[in-house]
């Protein structure tokens, strides 16, 4: 029986093996940010360990930094201050990569990785943060830990992990306008529900996938959390590649070859037998958008709000009814047309100069509507300096979205910024949690061009009914 | 780490599905670098009357008598779902959880617990609800036992169920171990493996 590209990447990492399923695997890189690592590294120094090989260590500051243009170490967060002084001496002093405050390389961990050839085909990469599986938008095995595991790597530079089960989801078909990777993992979430991938390690497959850009490919992966999934990824092929040479970190022309030639093998073989399959016609998907408190509720645009009597499951349904309870929604609403007071676009699932671009293409001679505060976070600081270069600050600018400076930002508070009181906010981010975005704010998650048709209209709005599009 | 072996406590139903990191400690009661402190932040949201606020919501399970000294959890579907802050997990065990049962658990949340002290049980959604209408008719008396030597629940009435957890969390919870010296022991495998792999994937190894 062939292999599965998870099981070529748990073999070629497998320093031993411990029993009863679990692994110690050999962990490649490791990368922090300054609220979960800051207290990983300081748990490492008070128990006396060290940062075993440091050179494959890295760290940024994205979680609690403020985004407000002319930035310092102050943040409007309580505290927020020492986050990130403590994480600027534990990673001095253990003498691991930062990309501090200032750095051009400063950015969103997950958009900074692979931006500066850290994240690379076939490596294993962890992060205290849940979002690491965006790697495997690169063929990565990459996944989210806590911090006492994150303690554990960088002490040890393995981790004692249990093997998932396997599932393939093969995305087939060209998509429809409109239609992005994030309405793909927004389907996907809201077909089989947010814990449809416990368990599982995913591979994306297929031909919608094949044709995904990689940045489209993070977006992807980056939402396998949100279905539970230990880690979703992409099978390595020439899109990588070519995304891949000539980055900082990644392998010079001396080794390139040799390195390109180990990454093609890590594909699944054709007589692979997966645990779990499942086949999604992209064709007949649309934009879609998110009505409650859990990723796995959402819709096409085009919907009506869904009666939770008509749910069968009591679980389901209890979840359904508080969750528009907090949204403010009654069954049978239009979800397309529903006011909206803020947009958003940033995150590490959609702040990627792709997504800027296509962002300000359908902005380019439109305002946002009167009333709607918009805002635009850049993942990174070179994403940032790449969108400057090609005029695209300007657009957002000049139609009325504020400009900032990289980091994770209102996707959750970040830099002790939130949006307002049962403010409703169409947003690019990840999480539609209660209180993710602020107290009682209500959180619709959508595609940057979805985002962007809703900023302009002052409503959830249908991207492809946007004029000039 | 704290030990765990047998629990018989208080069990407080919290019967939603989806239960995500972010209600159970929200960003902004993660204030200082520090695994300690948090306590007051848990659940801080569905806690208190409005956000900032310290004024208790009389309707939260966990702001009423006897609950107030519950040390295990009953919840649904997919409990601590979403960020890896493992804030949440320091947070319910400075409160005073040590056993949480779900149908099931994030992943990343149910590594943070058995490295912690709090053992995730799993058992079946259905088990849960008649283990939730028990305790919520009698709380100070119908008082569960986890026990983690026999890997089952067990109630007052008699009744038990097995559960399943991988042997490397059980020992770890059983011992109280410290992951980082147990690998160590394995210092001659992992040097070993650098050795083969640097051959085989130099660009891995960047200059130090």
């Amino acid at each position: 029986m062939g292999q599965t590209i998870i099981d070529k990447l748990w073999a070629e990492h497998t320093v031993a093996d411990l029993g009863d399923g679990a692994t110690l695997l050999y962990i490649d890189r490791i990368f922090l940010h300054e609220r979960t690592g800051s207290v990983a590294l300081k748990g490492l120094e008070t128990a006396g360990h060290k940062v075993r090989h440091p050179e494959q260590v890295f760290c940024t500051m994205d979680h609690i930094v403020d985004t407000t243009p002319g930035r310092s170490d102050e943040t409007r967060m309580p505290g927020g201050r020492e986050f990130i002084t403590s994480t600027r001496a534990s990673a001095i002093a253990a003498g691991i990569h930062l990309f501090d405050l200032g750095d051009d390389r400063q950015g969103i961990v997950h958009v900074v990785s692979p931006e500066q050839g850290i994240a690379l085909p076939g490596v294993t990469l962890v992060c205290p943060d849940s979002h690491t599986c965006t790697l495997g938008g690169l063929g990565a095995l990459a996944w989210g830990i806590g911090s006492t595991e994150g303690e554990h790597a960088l002490a040890t530079k393995t981790l004692a992990v249990r093997k998932p089960r396997s599932m393939r989801i093969r995305f087939e078909g060209q998509l429809p306008p409109g239609v992005y990777a994030k309405d793909l993992i927004l389907h996907l979430i809201s077909r089989f529900g947010a814990s449809g991938g416990t368990g599982y390690a995913i591979e994306f497959a297929g031909s919608a996938i094949r044709a995904l850009p990689i940045e489209a490919r993070f977006t992807l992966c980056n939402m396998a959390v949100e279905f539970g999934a230990w880690t979703g990824i992409v099978a390595p092929d020439e899109t990588t590649f070519n995304y891949v040479r000539g980055r900082p970190f990644a392998p010079g022309p001396a080794i390139w070859d040799q390195a390109v030639a180990h990454w093609r093998t890590l594909v699944s073989d054709a007589d692979a037998v997966f645990d779990r399959e499942i086949e999604i016609d992209c064709t007949q998907l649309g934009p879609h958008i998110t009505w409650g408190t859990s990723p796995q509720h959402g819709g096409n645009i085009g919907d009506a709000v869904p009666d939770p009597a008509a749910e069968p499951d009591q679980n389901r349904r209890q979840s359904m009814q508080r969750a528009l309870d907090y949204m403010g929604l009654a069954p049978g609403a239009p979800l397309e047309g529903l006011p909206i007071s803020a947009a958003f676009i940033g995150s590490c699932t959609n702040s990627r100069i792709s997504d800027l671009r296509e962002a300000a293409r359908l902005l380019r001679g439109h305002k946002v509507a009167a009333g709607v505060k918009a805002i635009c976070v850049p993942g990174s600081s070179q994403v940032k300096k790449a969108a400057e270069a090609e005029g695209l600050d300007q657009i957002f600018r000049e139609a009325g979205f504020e400009w900032r400076e990289s980091g994770c930002s209102m996707c959750f508070y970040a830099g002790g910024e939130s949006f307002g009181l049962e403010e409703r906010v169409v947003s690019s981010t990840n999480r539609n949690f209660e209180n993710r975005q602020g107290p009682r704010t209500r959180t619709h998650l959508a595609s940057p061009a979805t985002v962007v048709a809703s900023a302009i209209a002052g409503s959830l709005a249908d991207v492809r009914k946007l004029k000039g599009n | 780490m704290e030990k765990f072996t047998r629990l018989t406590a208080i069990a407080a139903p919290l019967l939603r599905i989806n239960i995500d990191t972010d209600a159970i400690i929200p960003s902004r009661e993660m204030k200082r670098v520090s695994k300690v402190g948090l306590s007051e932040g848990l659940f801080a949201g569905w806690r208190y009357q409005s956000p900032g606020s310290r004024a208790e919501n009389p309707d939260f399970i966990l702001n009423r008598d006897p609950w107030r000294k519950a040390q295990i959890l009953l919840s649904g579907l997919n409990f601590g779902c979403g960020s890896s802050r493992e804030h949440a997990v320091w947070a319910l065990h400075e409160w005073g959880i040590r056993a949480i049962i779900a149908p099931s658990f994030g992943s990343i949340f149910q590594g943070n617990c058995v490295r912690n002290g709090i053992v995730p049980v799993v058992l079946d959604n259905a088990v849960i609800e008649a283990l939730a209408r028990q305790v919520e008719a009698d709380p100070e008396n119908f008082r569960p036992t986890v026990d983690l030597t026999t890997c089952t629940v067990a109630t007052p009435d008699g009744k038990s169920w097995s559960f399943s957890i991988p042997d490397a969390d059980r020992e770890m919870l059983l011992e109280g171990l410290d992951s980082i010296a147990v690998t160590l022991k394995r210092d001659a495998e992992i040097l070993a493996y650098r050795e083969r792999d640097r051959s085989r994937r130099p660009w891995i190894y960047l200059p130090g």
